[in-house]
């Protein structure tokens, strides 16, 4: 470490639960320099004052989506957010809000990855097509259509940040729709009305109260309240045409 | 995800929510002008603007009547969704009951305001 080294309090939110009763505040200080992550500063502790702190991350470089934790009670990505933005102030890292937690700083994300295979995140083509047609073409603006909601990196910071999941975890949640979206604006899709079935479900997009938080914690720009949004447009029109068309529409 | 999945009938709230966010914003504010600043100070408005002449002839008139009818009855909608939305926020999920109050006192409202709507004739 240089000589512009200085101290930080890092306050952890620990919880082993083989031995815990509930999650409790451990305070560490930790010497850091200006090019320091949060995600750098538990990783010394680890290694430096108690291996047994436990915590997910990877790419180091906000790609991967493993190292999300509530910093100062904000869903983040402790990997692009910066010890330094903090100090002289002790700072507090937490498991995200919402999931249940684990161990320590890691959380149970087996409801987040039922969720991702609810909705189907993958071209189900209109018809049957054979090689000989060869790969299929996309205009720009059908690009354009899906693309900002296709740059999720599943860090889930938009879950801990929306309150309606917080309170009824059954919600579809913003991550999981802004991917079904992707999928059913997607030119080379033929499942929206299949996926349609969930946006419509009780689990779906009504959940949500036009909060917006999700949009302004995502690190990737995917805006999944606008994707919620624009499909309880959707969901009203499927809701009131089914009457009106004979046969089409979902049940 | 619990399959089969049970289709959400909120689009119908959904849908008078929105309508009288729309028409609340849009009209709102004149209306809280006209009845509430314009006339009673006599401002830009002849002070008989509301008299209850001017008041019963507007209600008799089928346009009239529409009009008053869409804004309480929408009004009403929005604000019952509102509230019941904020109820479960604040973690009262009272469920059945929070909605039959909130949409129940809408809908009760919304009769009431059909019913003298009509009985003040044409
Ligand atoms: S939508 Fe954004 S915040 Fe939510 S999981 Fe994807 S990248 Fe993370
Ligand atoms: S470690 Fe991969 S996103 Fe932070």
């Amino acid at each position: 470490m240089s000589e512009n080294q200085r101290i930080i309090e890092i306050e952890v939110l620990r919880y082993h639960p083989e031995k815990d009763k509930a999650p409790y505040q451990q305070v560490f200080q930790v010497p850091f320099t200006d090019d320091m992550s949060v995600l750098q500063g538990v990783q010394y502790i680890k290694d430096y004052l108690d291996g047994s702190l436990s915590f997910r991350w990877s790419c180091r470089m906000a790609i991967c989506g493993s190292c999300g934790m509530m910093i100062n009670g904000e869903p983040s990505l402790s990997c692009e957010t910066f010890l330094r933005d903090y100090y002289p102030a002790r700072v507090r890292v937490e498991a995200l809000a919402h999931f249940p937690i684990e161990r320590d700083l890691v959380i149970n994300m087996e409801g987040f990855i039922e969720k991702l295979e609810s909705i189907q995140p993958y071209i189900i083509p209109k018809e049957p097509r054979t090689l000989a047609q060869g790969e299929y073409l996309q205009t720009p603006a059908q690009l354009g259509a899906y693309e900002q909601f296709s740059s999720c990196i599943n860090c889930m910071l938009c879950y801990a940040a929306c309150p309606q999941f917080g309170l009824n975890s059954e919600f579809v949640g913003p991550a999981a729709m802004a991917l079904l979206h992707r999928y059913n604006v997607d030119s080379r899709d033929g499942g929206k009305a299949e996926r349609m079935e969930l946006v419509n479900s009780e689990e779906g997009v009504f959940n949500c109260t036009a909060v917006g938080y999700c949009s302004e914690v995502c690190p990737k720009h995917v805006d999944p309240a606008n994707a919620v949004n624009q499909n309880k447009t959707n969901s009203a029109a499927d809701y009131f045409m089914r009457f009106l068309t004979p046969k089409g529409g979902a049940k | 995800m619990k399959r089969p999945l049970k289709r959400s009938n909120a689009p119908i709230f959904w849908a008078l929510f929105g309508a009288g966010g729309m028409l609340s914003a849009l009209l709102g504010p004149i209306l809280v002008f006209i009845t509430g600043l314009a006339v009673p100070l006599g401002m830009l408005l002849p002070a008989d603007t509301m008299s209850y002449a001017n008041m019963q002839a507007f209600a008799q008139n089928i346009i009239g009547k529409g009009f008053i009818f869409a804004i309480i009855a929408l009004f009403l909608w929005h604000a019952a969704h509102r509230i019941f939305h904020s109820l479960h926020d604040i973690g009262i999920h009272a469920g059945i009951v929070a909605k039959l109050i909130c949409y129940g006192g809408a809908m009760v409202a919304t009769l009431i305001t059909a019913y003298e709507l009509l009985a003040i004739g044409f």
